[in-house]
């Protein structure tokens, strides 16, 4: 497979399958991986690695005997399950890719508590912690092998 | 024509950096040439909101990924274990986790005390001096008094515990076994003009503080004001040698593709245990067919990359997770053989904190730990930020068939043949991994830990390029001599990883950079003998 823009086709697929992997929640008021915003940043994150999401989209199709977001939600359901079990390492790059997007949207990292930011420059803070916890290792004679 | 220079060095990171320094003080010319270009602090992933995403394009471990264009291919599909570096001013420094640990004395002493592989033709204490100025140029931070090692005392205090650590160390005082803050190449204070660690939690691809020793950090700013010249996007592609047999100078391609002839003096191979076999091996002549410095036949024979596994499970207690450098301890309790326990020699535990919410996100996915569709929420709620995770690294015995030789098909983009990849793990680290594992299991049973998973061996794990043109004293069973002088060619000199003759079961920078301070300090003692 090439790293060729995805048609149509495939971008509806991607994104139907974007959103099975990773569906909204009312519950946590958050978007689905499918989300307009989300979805854009999949897209454009592809990179030299298109070729694999199309691997997996084409097996997806392949599964599908067809469009795959053409399908009803129990077949959907039934072949996205296929998917995940013989998808091998080109569904692996396309569902690390729809993870890694979506867990960098504003909404998500607000929902779960996290400033929506990169580490630098403001970086974070660890605590000392309880550094008394190694007395009972300090005690302990040296133990190094002597040759 | 490029002026004949006293001293070339060929590589810029762990340890040509640490030659370049030493050597600049004896005043003569210094060249060093290296493939790749200064990085800047400023275009670091951890800079961007996209930083987890990058370990995947331009700041992929693996340069067959990577291709930079100072990166060179590397056949490794006959290896369970990938290659990983970085090409660079600092070389893998810059892309490295910077866990510090040193080898231990009885690991110069596998021969003797175990009676597998070959004795270092040094010992521990010889290093030891080495070791010292080493932790002082790079600036490490950790805690004197482990009982796992001799006595020393790192520079700056260690990294903070932290909720993990806090929780590692009360699980293995429960246990009853050896935990330690590990010695790491990290700033916690001010040092050397680097800022202090800000706990940004991405540290292995590069630091964007400053914080993390890489050598264009450390080494180079002192080496280049003492006079060393280093050249950047110079691609060395043999070093010629005369009628007598003595190195004459290196063939390499410039920034715009040019080929030049650097004459020198002195020729010092520091570009780790896959490129130096590598440029060796591509450097044949009549009078050297089988390539330079391999009359042994051992040149590129007996690869050891130290097999890495991992075990991980979530705890009740919140964790560090993101925050923080990912070292954090070690365990050297089963470091020293035992034969009860069914193997030879021995290994370390590392203790990391976890990583961002993507990578955290994607790798339970891809342990199967992550369902699909509502319940994902969930699931990975209840997981991030309550990750524990053990390391292993088990020390690789060397072994002939693991390999580095020349593909017959792949070339780098100069035209250069691309080394390939021959390894196996061997029974005794197969079985050394069995016993680690179960007793990382053990770890987070005494957490309470749950969906408890292991990794083996981590294929992207191949770090520590070690062993392929060994030292010792016989020229028959080595490549270069005790103080890394090849047999065969006398102004040939190699500082890097190549030369460990066993493994140790620690991460090797600080051993590969206190061996090359040592070697730069023999080549001092003997200058006017230096060829006899």
């Amino acid at each position: 497979m090439t790293d060729q823009p995805l048609t149509d086709a495939e971008q509806d697929d991607l994104r139907c399958l974007a959103g099975m992997i990773i569906p909204a929640s009312t519950k946590y008021d958050v978007p689905g991986a499918d989300d307009p915003i989300i979805y854009a940043d999949i897209v454009s994150s592809l990179g030299h690695e298109g070729g694999s999401v199309r691997t997996a989209l084409a097996t997806l199709r392949s599964l599908a005997d067809g469009p795959f977001a053409g399908l009803d939600q129990s077949r959907r359901t039934e072949v996205a399950a296929k998917l995940r079990a013989d998808g091998g390492v080109p569904l692996g790059v396309l569902t690390r890719i729809v993870i890694l997007c979506y867990y960098r949207d504003e909404r998500v990292m607000l929902s779960l508590g996290l400033e929506p930011r990169a580490p630098f420059p403001k970086g974070h803070v660890v605590e000392q912690g309880d550094w008394s916890l190694l007395d009972a290792v300090r005690v302990r004679k040296p133990f190094w092998r002597r040759p | 024509m490029n002026e004949k220079v006293d001293v070339l060095i060929i590589g810029s990171g762990a340890s040509g950096a640490a030659v370049a320094w030493s050597l600049a003080e004896t005043k003569m010319r210094i060249l060093c040439l290296e493939q790749g270009e200064w990085m800047k602090q400023s275009d670091y992933p951890s800079n961007g909101r996209d930083y987890e995403a990058r370990v995947f394009s331009d700041y992929a471990t693996s340069p067959n990924i990577r291709k930079r264009p100072s990166d060179y291919p590397i056949n490794d599909d006959n290896s369970p274990i990938k290659v990983v570096n970085f090409n660079a001013v600092g070389g893998s420094t810059v892309m490295y986790t910077a866990h510090y640990p040193r080898l231990h004395p009885s690991d110069f002493r596998v021969r003797t005390l175990d009676g597998v592989a070959d004795d270092w033709p040094i010992d521990y204490a010889t290093l030891e001096p080495f070791f010292a100025e080493n932790d002082r140029m790079t600036g490490v931070s950790g805690l004197a008094g482990d009982p796992a090692y001799p006595s020393h005392e790192p520079p700056m205090p260690p990294l903070p515990l932290g909720k993990t650590g806090a929780k590692i160390g009360k699980t293995m005082n429960q246990l009853g076994w050896h935990w330690w803050p590990s010695d790491s190449a990290i700033a916690t204070t001010e040092y050397d003009g680097r800022a202090p660690c800000i706990n940004l939690g991405h540290c292995t691809p590069a630091c964007a503080q400053g914080a993390k020793a890489s050598t264009d950090i450390t080494y180079w700013p002192h080496a280049i004001r003492a006079g060393v010249e280093l050249r950047t996007n110079c691609r060395v592609r043999q070093i010629l040698t005369g009628p007598d047999g003595m190195a004459t100078g290196v063939v390499y391609y410039d920034v715009n593709g040019t080929e030049q002839f650097q004459p020198a003096e002195v020729v010092i191979m520091a570009c780790n245990g896959v490129g130096t076999p590598r440029l060796l091996l591509n450097s044949t002549s009549a009078r050297f067919p089988n390539g330079l410095a391999n009359s042994s036949g051992l040149l590129g024979k007996n690869l050891m990359f130290h097999p890495w596994a991992h075990v991980s499970g979530y705890v009740d207690e919140p964790m560090d997770g993101h925050r923080g450098p990912p070292l954090c301890l070690w365990s050297q309790e089963f470091y020293e053989t035992d034969p009860n326990r069914g193997f030879v020699r021995g290994f370390n535990f590392q203790f990391n904190r976890t990583m961002g919410i993507g990578t955290e996100a994607m790798n339970a996915e891809a342990n199967g730990l992550l369902p699909w569709g509502e319940a994902h929420h969930d699931t990975f709620r209840a997981m991030v930020g309550h990750r524990m995770s053990v390391g292993i690294c088990t020390e690789d015995l060397p072994e002939e068939h693991n390999r580095v030789t020349l593909d017959p098909v792949l070339k780098d983009r100069h035209g250069i043949p691309a080394p390939r990849i021959d390894y196996t793990i061997s029974e005794n680290t197969n079985r050394m991994l069995d016993f680690a594992i179960e007793r990382g299991r053990e770890i987070l049973a005494a957490a309470n830990a749950r969906q408890v998973h292991s990794v083996r061996p981590v294929v992207y794990g191949g770090w520590h390029l070690l062993g392929t043109a060994r030292m010792g004293n016989d020229p028959e069973r080595s490549v270069v001599n005790s103080w890394g002088r090849s047999h065969d060619v006398k102004n040939l000199f190699i500082v890097d990883g190549s030369i460990f003759v066993t493994s140790g079961g620690v991460n090797p920078t600080c051993t590969i950079q206190a061996l090359a301070l040592y070697i730069a300090d023999a080549m001092k003692q003997r200058l006017a003998t230096l060829f006899d």
